[in-house]
């Protein structure tokens, strides 16, 4: 059975902010209404909501529950949770929706790591028996990662610069994003490390923030909207798990999922990719075969705004706000789970035939 | 329309206070590998990947699946992690369900577990740092309500406590194995959370169980009869609000609602061969009973009295023993799933209740506010 087409006719995000002063099912009360309002809709038409969240990120066993306060969970719905960015609550509701049953769906993905330091955090979403031990966290790897490109030649040092002072700029105009500003690559460059070869430039912010999308079934969508976004197609992959057994200087799994979700050479004008790393750009580049004709990440990406459990779905709502005003007519969103680009989901966005 | 699914391999570890030879890979591998070979597949024949377990603190490994990932077989393939607190056993299985009755995927393999002996999940259940009162604290109250509601007198969860661990007997997978248990053992056991006693409330476990959940075609070529999804649901509701029931939860009578509907079923006691419910404490057995409307207002507990939960009864409930003899948190609802799925294929062993046709597996979790469901049927309606 071919996958049907599903529509996105509704988005919110909170802005991204280093520490929300607010918690996290205030966070995603306003993401869901608001994508709710912007849906036109009511939240009772709604046949399935899923959430995507950590625990650990707040730091509570069953934090997750607590945001069921802003799914309007009264009366009872039919409802479910990922421990994954909210992009992979979305792909859960496209599958359920497929069923035919139920015309709507509510996504939504939050999280507030600023209760938690993400350096002593991360090494424990590293394989407990070899790897947790060791500490390694986030940063590392990705500096790993990173070392392997560049030894590789795939990449400069000047390349992530290029790529960080790019993504900056584009995040001035983005009013939900926590870092920005105008600089010169060459300044840029001038840094210390952080955590060689990166430099703060070259690394994602960690913020707070929530992000929601209703989807809805061709039909109710071209009733409610005359600027439907479909999804086109979509598909996630997963690797192995340790670093030492995969090539960190590609992502096949990118290319898998991607290939999967109907990305056969035509051409992409915006790509919005969870590149945690501005090294992490390079790689899906290559992995999803994008050239100068794509826009990559206008609304600045991870690095101008990282709500971690919502980077993912942020970059489906910025990929297809570029499909809805025109900008786009077909996009591209990435998004990644896991430590070096171990998990990657790929969806294509196109608007109405 | 959805394609139908059906549950055509089920495996589950050897249930135990710490399964100390095992790491967390391994465990979840002793159950996928005998789905697996219950349903005659090889993991190159599996297209997805589903992995459910409940908070992550209580191993200490933040989102575990991303190192399970490669012992179970999902390199180069969809995984995902699903969490729906103690629900999510059962909420995994429908994941995986939706994923082939969408016509997505063929052969999905599901996976739930959870290794309570390489942590601490009291501390977890417990809300971690906050401090909470745990999962029997919680609950307690809840059942003083029903016990008040219906004028139960107190041995009924005595005997539901009795019944479970002798149904354990027969299950060579169960943890506990109290072969000497009584009424009066139970009775004299000490006190936990008032009513609960010691023996009427669940163990911690090391476990793992799996299904493979198949379209049509997979479901044909399997060797095994498979057990067809006639009907899934899930239903939540916020933890706490003034004038919530939280002893017969409405995300709980409406999830019922759901798969009675689905399945065409109008009388469930009568239509419904067995039944794995979710019972954690003694008490929930008549609860539930009452909370899914399997027994009309203060009638659960009479049917208890009654025996007719018992293996021999009218209306059994967990002729596997339950999440009273095995509590692999995570696990339990898929447990719940697998154990009601083999009733009706008839691969049940020694707690196989003789002519089952249709089973009824159920999962509740969090502050009983999340549910899932499903009905099996030995054929495609």
């Amino acid at each position: 059975m071919a996958a049907t087409d599903i529509a996105i006719v509704g988005w919110a995000q909170t802005p991204s902010v280093e520490r929300s002063t607010r918690t996290e099912p205030q966070l995603c009360m306003e993401a869901n209404l608001a994508a709710i309002a912007k849906a036109g809709i009511d939240r009772h038409d709604i046949g399935f909501t899923c959430a995507g969240s950590c625990d650990y990120l707040t730091g509570g066993p069953f934090a997750f529950v607590a945001n069921l306060d802003a799914a309007g969970a009264w009366p009872p719905i039919a409802e479910s949770h990922v421990e994954m960015d909210g992009a992979w609550a979305l792909y859960e509701a496209w599958v359920r929706i497929q069923h035919g049953d139920i015309d709507l769906a509510l996504v939504f993905g939050s999280g507030k790591s600023s209760p938690s330091n993400p350096l002593e955090l991360y090494p424990q979403q590293l394989d407990p028996y070899y790897l947790e031990p060791l500490g390694l966290d986030p940063l590392s790897i990705g500096a790993i990662q990173a070392r392997a490109l560049l030894d590789a030649g795939k990449a400069t040092e000047a390349d992530f610069a290029a790529a960080a002072a790019r993504s900056l700029r584009d995040a001035m105009s983005n009013p939900n994003a926590q870092a920005s500003g105008d600089h010169d690559p060459a300044d840029l460059l001038k840094a210390d490390y952080v955590c060689a070869p990166l430099r703060a430039h070259d690394v994602a912010p960690v913020s707070d923030g929530a992000a929601a999308i209703i989807l809805a079934t061709a039909d109710r969508a071209r009733a409610l909207t005359d600027s439907p976004v479909f999804i086109r197609g979509i598909d996630h992959r997963i690797e192995v798990h340790q670093p030492g057994m995969r090539d960190l200087t590609s992502s096949p799994s990118t290319t898998a999922a991607a290939k999967k979700a109907g990305l056969n050479g035509s051409q992409i004008d915006v790509a919005e990719l969870c590149a945690l790393f501005t090294s992490q750009e390079v790689i899906l580049r290559d992995a999803l075969g994008l050239g100068a004709s794509t826009t990559i990440n206008p609304s600045g990406g991870p690095l101008g705004a990282n709500p971690v459990m919502a980077t993912g779905l942020v970059r489906i709502i910025e990929a297809a706000q570029r499909v809805a005003d025109g900008t786009a007519g077909r996009a591209l969103a990435h998004v990644t789970n896991g430590q070096g680009l171990q998990h990657n989901l790929v969806c294509i966005l196109e608007g109405d035939r | 329309m959805a394609q139908p699914a059906a549950i055509i391999g089920v495996g589950q570890t050897k249930h135990a206070k710490a399964r100390a030879e095992l790491s967390m890979t391994g465990l979840c591998r002793e159950a996928a590998v005998r789905a697996l070979e219950d349903a005659g597949l090889d993991w190159a024949d599996i297209d997805a990947v589903v992995i459910g377990k409940a908070p992550d603190a209580f191993e200490g490994v933040m989102q575990p699946e991303l190192f399970l990932a490669d012992g179970l077989g999902a390199a180069g393939k969809p995984m995902l992690r699903v969490h729906t607190a103690g629900s999510v056993g059962g909420s995994t299985v429908l994941v995986a369900s939706h994923l082939v009755e969408s016509g997505i995927h063929q052969r999905v393999l599901a996976v739930a577990w959870e290794k309570q002996s390489e942590g601490n999940a009291q501390w977890g259940l417990a809300g971690g740092r906050s401090g909470g009162i745990g999962a029997g604290g919680a609950f307690a109250p809840y059942i003083r309500g029903y016990m008040q509601r219906t004028d139960a007198p107190e041995y009924i969860g005595w005997q539901v406590a009795v019944k479970d661990r002798l149904n354990a007997m027969k299950n060579p997978y169960a943890h506990l194995q109290l072969p000497d248990i009584t009424i009066e053992k139970v009775k004299e056991s000490p006190m936990l959370w008032d009513p609960l006693h010691f023996l009427e409330s669940c163990p911690s476990s090391d476990g793992a169980c799996a299904v493979v959940i198949g379209d049509e075609a997979a479901a044909k070529a399997a060797p095994r009869k498979p057990a067809w999804v006639i009907a899934n649901a899930v239903r939540s509701e916020p933890s706490t609000f003034p004038g919530r029931d939280a002893v017969r939860p409405q995300a709980g009578v409406d999830c019922a609602h759901d798969v009675y509907r689905q399945a065409r079923i109008t009388n469930p006691v009568e239509e419904i061969d067995v039944a794995e419910l979710y019972v954690p404490f003694s008490w929930y057995e008549p609860m539930w009973l009452e909370g899914h409307d399997i027994a009309g207002p203060g009638e659960g507990w009479k049917m208890v009295d009654r025996g007719d939960t018992e293996m021999g009864g009218k209306f059994p409930v967990n002729p596997s023993g339950g999440v009273l003899s095995s509590n692999p948190i995570g696990a339990s609802g898929m447990l719940r799933m697998a154990e009601a799925a083999n009733q009706v294929r008839g691969e049940a062993g020694e707690h196989q209740i003789g002519g089952a046709r249709i089973a009824l597996g159920q999962a509740y979790g969090g502050n009983a506010q999340y549910f899932s469901m499903a009905i099996f049927g030995s054929t495609l309606p």
